[in-house]
């Protein structure tokens, strides 16, 4: 062992290397490194929050949802009562105006049968005459005989 | 390769590639310089803090590229030792423990270049005859970073705990005022035999490293099978002294933390 000025020329050098490693070397990557760690300790906990305001969101959206499905039924049960309402309606007033028109029916008919009947009568009346005319083979006084005639229209 | 005309036996060999390459500043031995060690160390530091201050110039928070993120690694790892040991502001002792770990381990790591082959290098192009490739193997290496980490020590225990905070501690602890001259021993053996052990560790475990992979460079200089056997032995050598090689400056600056810790830290 022969210790010399080789020792403290090292030391020296130690120390300037110590200097510059403190100086120049340590200090920019640590801060790197801290400033990354801060920026995903960052984003992390923005990811959190994310996740938290998507929950809710979802929640959000599941009872507007809920709530929609709700009036839809009701609106739908609404529209249903009134449908039935407007059908029953509707028949009533079919079956009124089906009555109406049946009753103006018979009427017409009940006149069609008793004008039918009158022009038969009265065809009837003068080929009974006219029957008897022939019978008779003379002429019948219409005028002195209208009595007997229109006792025959009536009987007929 | 021994210089020519040098005959070749274990004792020439391997003093030859133990003989630092010295310049002489002054009068007496003292002022001796080892030129191969300085040189050497001066070198591999200027690569590997350069390489460091290269990286970490262009580091970014965003997404680290492989270079980054390997650097990042080695910081971290320095950082998590200190802070499994060092409470207090580490703004000084981590950089510290950085450049003990890097540095230490990049002198070690000059023991697996092949002896002669660094010879090679350093006769050729340094045109330097005599060049100890591995500054670590100089014990005035281990002693200045071990000595460096003493004053530093003594600075701090001075600083944190001032001077007459210190004095107590030296002859109250460990075993309470009544003892305060067997605990000033205590503590004086402790002082002394501090910078002893971090150093002489070091430079024992390297300079033996070396001499085991000088002995087998030697037989592998015999012949075939001796280059056969020397050369498998050495690779398995090599190997086990990567093991060595990192633990050395692992175990060197856990010590340098610790050391500042104690500095630091009333008992």
């Amino acid at each position: 062992m022969n210790l010399n000025v080789t020792m403290l020329a090292q030391a020296v050098t130690f120390f300037v290397f110590i200097f510059f490693c403190k100086k120049f070397v340590w200090p920019p990557l640590m801060r790197a490194i801290e400033t990354r760690q801060k920026q995903i300790a960052d984003g992390l906990t923005a990811a959190e929050e994310g996740k938290k305001s998507l929950e809710n969101a979802s929640r959000q959206a599941d009872e507007a949802i809920a709530q929609a499905r709700g009036r839809a039924s009701e609106i739908v049960a609404q529209a249903e009562k009134r449908v039935s309402q407007m059908i029953e309606e509707a028949k009533t007033a079919a079956r009124a105006e089906g009555d109406r028109e049946l009753a103006a029916a018979k009427s017409e008919i009940e006149q069609e049968v008793s004008r039918a009947k009158e022009t038969l009568r009265t065809q009837v009346a003068t080929l009974a005459v006219a029957g008897a005319e022939k019978i008779l083979m003379r002429e019948v006084d219409a005028k002195a005989h209208a009595d007997i005639l229109s006792d025959v229209q009536k009987q007929l | 390769m021994a210089a020519a005309g040098q005959e070749l036996n274990p004792t020439s060999y391997i003093s030859h590639h133990l003989t630092n390459r010295t310049v002489s500043l002054g009068e007496g031995p003292f002022w001796t310089l080892h030129l191969d060690t300085w040189l050497t160390a001066v070198f591999l530091a200027v690569v590997g803090f350069g390489f460091l201050w290269w990286i970490v110039r262009g580091a970014t928070a965003g997404v680290p590229n492989k270079r980054q993120a390997f650097v990042e690694m080695l910081f971290d790892f320095v950082d998590d030792q200190v802070k499994g040991i060092f409470h207090g502001n580490r703004a000084f002792v981590a950089p510290l423990a950085l450049t003990v770990f890097v540095w230490v381990l990049l002198m070690n790591a000059m023991d697996f270049i092949p002896v002669d082959l660094a010879a090679l290098v350093s006769s050729h192009v340094l045109q330097q005859h005599e060049w100890k490739p591995v500054p670590t193997s100089d014990v005035n290496t281990t002693f200045a970073l071990a000595l460096s980490v003493w004053g530093l020590m003594i600075f701090y225990n001075l600083k944190v705990k001032g001077i007459g905070g210190w004095t107590h501690e030296l002859f109250c602890t460990p075993f309470g005022a009544w003892f305060f001259p067997l605990n000033f021993l205590f503590n004086l053996v402790e002082y002394i035999s501090k910078p002893l052990s971090h150093s002489l560790r070091l430079y024992g475990n390297i300079y033996a490293g070396e001499i085991i992979f000088m002995l087998l460079w030697m037989w592998a200089a015999t012949g075939l099978v001796g280059s056969l056997f020397g050369g498998v032995l050495a690779l398995g050598w090599a190997i086990f002294h990567i093991l060595i090689v990192a633990l050395q400056a692992y175990i060197f600056m856990m010590l340098t933390i610790v050391y500042m810790s104690m500095a630091h830290e009333s008992h």
